[in-house]
């Protein structure tokens, strides 16, 4: 038991990998967790890179290319029809 | 081959899941609100000192009754100006192309003018419908197109919008694809294709902006003659 409290404690670098599965086992999966969980990545990537005191184009640059990134695996079986191959 | 040049305008969905939402949330994303400090980050520097310059911009022809406008007006006006911008990016997708956003920004906004206008100062909103100096045979003819363009104003706003962002995304592709298909057999047209594609781009990143300022710029002109 008490291991599985210092288990909820640990950073996920710090797992082990036989412990992964235990690990996950005691995360918040409600929607309120979720919603936490993106509330703070949200405020880490934001404090890191974009509430700095001199703040450059890369902590934008960075969201936009990941929104590019995402709209290339959304619109893929889409797009996929438009390469110049004999089949597609 | 495109199977059609119009496939880009296609609503996106993954899964049978629409994506539409979250591309028009997306913009949202990028305008962090500020925090309590005197001196802000510089993204929220600039956000604020942008706002201030278009509110005080579509304010100041306005006396104290229309600036309840101000809200929702500078936020159409952000949310136009990015949602334009990003579809620039590769493989995004612009909500601003369907005609069914447009006229659903266009039409309860332009209604919400006329009706405050119609309310609250009858006979000088219905005044606007004749210019002044008409000659007296000419009134009714005048009347009724002053009326016509008065109702043709919303489906105006919206489809200039929609047919500025189309055309253009429809231009890009056409261009491109006639680049990269010109480049295995004539490579100097190519290049001056290449040229055009480059100009066009610059163009259409002036046209996005515009086209938000205008449709913003417009309504704001239809809420001075009706407040």
């Amino acid at each position: 038991l008490p291991a599985a409290v210092l288990l909820k404690d640990t950073k996920l670098m710090d797992v082990k990998l036989g412990q992964l599965g235990s690990w996950l086992a005691t995360r918040d999966f409600t929607p309120g967790g979720i919603m936490g969980a993106m509330r703070r990545g949200y405020e880490r990537y934001y404090n890191k890179y974009i509430n700095v005191r001199k703040g450059g184009l890369g902590g934008i640059s960075m969201v936009l290319a990941a929104y590019v990134v995402l709209s290339y695996m959304w619109s893929y079986s889409h797009v996929k029809h438009d390469r110049r191959r004999k089949y597609h | 081959m495109n199977l059609s040049f119009f496939d880009q305008f296609s609503s996106p969905s993954l899964l049978g899941i629409p994506l539409i939402l979250i591309a028009m949330v997306f913009p949202a994303l990028l305008l962090p609100s500020p925090g309590n400090r005197w001196i802000n980050n510089r993204l929220s520097t600039l956000q604020l000192w942008f706002i201030n310059l278009i509110t005080k911009q579509l304010m100041t022809p306005l006396d104290k009754k229309g600036h309840k406008w101000a809200l929702i007006l500078t936020s159409l006006m952000m949310f136009l100006l990015l949602t334009n911008l990003l579809g620039l990016l590769p493989y995004t997708f612009t909500p601003t192309t369907q005609l069914s956003m447009n006229l659903a920004l266009a039409f309860p906004l332009w209604l919400a003018t006329l009706l405050t206008g119609l309310r609250n100062q009858p006979s000088v909103s219905l005044g606007h419908l004749l210019p002044e100096g008409t000659p007296t045979l000419l009134i009714p003819a005048l009347i009724l197109i002053e009326t016509t363009s008065l109702l043709i104003r919303p489906l105006a706003l919206g489809v200039r919008l929609t047919a500025n962002l189309t055309a253009g995304h429809l231009l890009i592709q056409l261009i491109s694809t006639a680049t990269t298909t010109l480049m295995t057999t004539m490579p100097v047209v190519s290049l001056l294709t290449l040229a055009v594609l480059l100009l066009l781009t610059i163009l259409e990143v002036a046209v996005a902006m515009i086209q938000a300022y205008v449709f913003v710029l417009l309504l704001s002109l239809y809420l001075q003659e009706n407040i």
